[in-house]
């Protein structure tokens, strides 16, 4: 259990951006679009949260995408196939809810696309119209391009650099197909905390309801420390086991991008050291 | 012995009651090692002469798992060390722990004889003290196993409860399974209480000998999510399942602020430094602030264990902000005491309002407001009422609160039929049988009777074991 069956570098430039495919039977049995699971992958290592990106029931497999940003993910990304995670723990969270609303809007941004898609996948399953929105820094680092159009109606892709689809944000692309007039029952958005507040900001004076998936800093993932919370509605919720989708509308992004930045401090040492002794798997 | 006859009342041993060797309280406040160092022979020795032996000895009454005590202290008197470990293990799968985390001074060593006249015999102290000389000197020994019976039981949770449950199945030739949600098991004594009250090591070998024996673990599997309850049974094969997934689910206090950086549960700060290892950042990858001025709310073992571990990161000032007076505290007073020679402040009868926080997210205070207490409440204890006006703020960069955990409502979502009482947890048929309301489901520990105690957890699952056996050989 816990193999890596096959790696894939999206992109070798810091920070880089890798695919593994990992032997999980159990949890590619039972796991549901939306949801996640906590790895650890050293003795010494931390616990941290990934999304499902893509899974194969028959050959009982997950895949998990990461930018390798931290310690954690850069000993992450210095495994190779054959090695195992040491450490692997899930599906956790509460699964999407799923529903044929009509049209949905699937929008990823930067490696946001790859929890989409298993999202995107059972909209589609479900009898929705999907139109996806893919937002990447430049096209280079584009990744789940062609998944995303088998699962999608219809793929439009921005780039803040304009070298690939429109030049700009996936905000700009949503706010013109909406000035367009096009009828849309739901948008789904996952992305950096900053994006998904700005995508929230389009959709809520047509009141178009929004789903976001939070990716907050987690510790064990099951609801037992409260690390994850965040507040919605004015209520103290888990994004762990209340989550990691909530109505984007009541979201208090402000406050969750400020506990994002809790550790900033001790992320930048972590991760200076393991670039230093190069931080071999202990 | 004649004399004894003669006499009403009891013989007061002429021994003092032996003092506990422990670090310097100076020194151990930046430390994470072990507080007490336990006795040495000849304090075990001096202790064990001071039981009478009485032929009624009141002091089993007060064990939740009626250890036969006069027994093994007599084999301590004789020296008889290994032998004394046998006797408590009759009764007691985890000595070694229960000797450290046991609120003794209100179960057996509170109704000890010798403690009506002079300071009870340190009962708790001589258990530790055999449990530890066994590790060191006794052997590993399988011990007697029944025939396998074919039958399997899942266990949800590896606290005490289910480490106490699957300790007994295994024995009687049941197939034991152990499903933990985190990557280590032990549950509340591996991420909650802390190496300097509970080394990890102690923990680790009442765990491999559970392994030795045959138990075993699946871990990083979250019951509820991986597999349901019912899953377990039908697809599985469990013919059993046993549920111990103890009261994880931290309360917060429903103030402004309380989502500010440098706001944690203690269940957050402790999982961190016990289980994560984040004391030892960066050597661990687990990261944890090291905050200059702490406060812990609540006055429970776990608020001391926070402010304790609070102190040994670093903080100037760690204190303990408790809306009751010292005397209703509900932590054991040895923990107490060793928090307050520690350098821990207590602010007394005060309760926190509001958070305050700067501009970047960050806690700068806690304003609080001081209470008086007036009429007693259910629990008995006189309720606490606020002053008006009298609202100060203590300036603080973190603060932990520690004020109780509820249910984790995931197993029982995600199990239709299960009855639940009003606060979540899952009620039994009684606390002797721990049967659920769905056949084949049992349920003890944390989980049905709210947060308790290590050592009613593990009664609960060798109870529950009885049960269990009872109903397996009726299928
Ligand atoms: C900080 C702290 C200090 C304490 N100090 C003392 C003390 O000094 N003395 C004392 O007697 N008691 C003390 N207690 C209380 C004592 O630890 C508990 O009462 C006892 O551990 C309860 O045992 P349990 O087996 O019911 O549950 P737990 O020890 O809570 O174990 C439950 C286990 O189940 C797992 N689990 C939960 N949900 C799932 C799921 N869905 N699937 C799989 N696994 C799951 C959890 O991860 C956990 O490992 C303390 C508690 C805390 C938090
Ligand atoms: S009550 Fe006290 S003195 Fe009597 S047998 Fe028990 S420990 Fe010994
Ligand atoms: S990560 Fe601990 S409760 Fe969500």
């Amino acid at each position: 259990m816990n193999e890596i069956v096959e790696k894939k570098v999206w992109w070798q430039d810091a920070p880089a951006i890798k695919e593994f495919e990992v032997k999980a039977p159990w949890i590619a049995e039972k796991h549901q679009a939306g949801q996640f699971v906590v790895l650890k992958v050293s003795e010494n290592g931390e616990r941290i949260p990934l999304t499902v990106s893509d899974k194969d029931v028959k050959k009982g497999t997950i895949n998990i995408l990461f930018q390798e940003v931290g310690a954690t993910t850069m000993t992450l990304g210095r495994l190779s196939k054959g090695d195992k995670i040491l450490d692997l723990t899930g599906p956790l969270g509460k699964p999407t809810h799923i529903e044929k609303f009509g049209t949905v809007v699937c929008i990823g941004g930067g490696i946001g696309v790859a929890p989409v898609h298993p999202i995107a996948q059972a909209f589609k399953a479900a009898g929705n119209k999907v139109i996806s929105i893919l937002g990447a820094r430049t096209k280079g680092i584009l990744i789940y391009e062609e998944r995303m159009r088998k699962t999608s109606d219809e793929v439009r892709i921005t780039t803040d650099d304009g070298s690939y689809g429109r030049h700009g944000f996936v905000t700009d692309e949503l706010k013109a197909m909406i000035e367009s007039g096009m009828k849309i029952d739901l948008v789904v958005t996952i992305g950096p905390a900053i994006m998904m507040k700005m995508v929230c900001k389009v959709t809520e004076p047509y009141k178009i309801h929004t789903y976001a998936s939070l990716n907050t800093i987690m510790l064990d993932g099951t609801g037992m420390c409260g690390a994850c919370r965040v507040t919605v509605g004015g209520k103290t919720k888990f994004v762990c086991v209340d989550g990691p989708e909530f109505d984007g509308h009541q979201v208090n992004f402000d406050e969750m991008m400020a506990r994002l930045r809790q550790y900033l401090d001790e992320e930048k040492l972590a991760r200076e050291i393991c670039q230093k002794n190069t931080c071999g798997v202990r | 012995m004649a004399e004894e006859k003669k006499e009403k009342k009891p013989k007061i041993p002429k021994i003092p009651r032996q003092p506990m060797p422990e670090q310097d309280p100076h020194e151990r406040a930046r430390n994470f090692n072990e507080v007490t160092c336990g006795f040495t022979g000849e304090l075990s020795d001096n202790e064990a002469l001071r039981c009478i032996q009485c032929k009624k000895p009141l002091c089993i009454d007060g064990c939740p798992v009626s250890i036969n005590i006069p027994a093994f202290i007599k084999k301590v008197a004789e020296g008889d060390i290994l032998g004394a470990a046998k006797v408590i293990k009759e009764s007691n799968l985890l000595p070694a722990i229960c000797g450290r985390v046991c609120p003794q001074e209100d179960q057996c060593e509170m109704l000890c004889v010798v403690g009506k006249k002079d300071k009870p015999v340190a009962i708790g102290r001589l258990e530790r003290y055999v449990a530890d000389y066994e590790a060191v000197h006794g052997k590993f020994e399988m011990p007697e196993m029944s025939p396998k019976t074919g039958k399997k039981v899942a266990i949800v949770g590896s606290g005490p409860a289910g480490l106490a449950c699957a300790g007994d199945l295994i024995k009687w030739g049941h197939t034991v399974t152990i499903f933990e949600a985190l990557h280590k098991a032990g549950g509340v004594l591996v991420y909650g209480i802390p190496e300097f009250r509970l080394p990890k090591a102690i923990v680790e070998r009442e765990l491999d000998y559970l392994k030795k024996i045959g138990v075993e673990f699946r871990l990083d599997h979250v019951i509820g999510r991986i597999r349901t309850v019912d899953e377990l049974m039908q697809k599985d094969g469990y013919n059993v399942v046993f549920l111990a997934n103890g009261a994880g689910l931290p309360q917060f206090m429903n103030i402004p602020g309380e989502n500010l950086n440098g706001v944690y549960s203690a269940n957050e700060f402790l999982t961190r430094s016990n289980l994560m290892k984040a004391y030892k950042f960066p050597e661990y990858d687990t990261p944890i602030k090291r905050f200059k001025n702490v406060a812990v709310i609540g006055g429970g073992n776990t608020a001391m264990d926070a402010v304790r571990t609070a102190l040994r990161l670093g903080a100037d000032n760690a204190y303990i902000i408790y809306r009751r007076s010292m005397a209703e505290m509900p932590a054991r007073k040895e923990e107490i005491e060793h928090a307050g020679h520690e350098g821990v402040k207590f602010i007394m009868l005060t309760a926190p309002v509001r958070v305050i926080g700067n501009e970047k997210g960050w806690v700068t205070g806690l304003e609080c407001i001081k209470m008086q207490l007036g009429e007693p409440d259910d629990s008995g204890r006189r309720r606490p009422v606020p002053i008006k006006e009298s609202e100060f703020v203590v300036n603080l960069d973190a603060i932990i609160v520690a004020i109780g955990t509820n249910a984790n409502p995931l197993v029982a979502q995600t199990t239709p039929g299960l009855d639940l009482n009003k606060w979540g947890y899952i009620v039994v048929d009684d606390e002797k049988t721990c049967r659920t309301s769905k056949k084949g489901i049992f349920a003890g520990g944390d989980i049905v009777t709210g947060a308790a105690t290590v050592i009613l957890a593990m009664g609960a699952g060798r109870s529950a074991a009885k049960y269990i056996d009872e109903y397996l050989k009726t299928l």
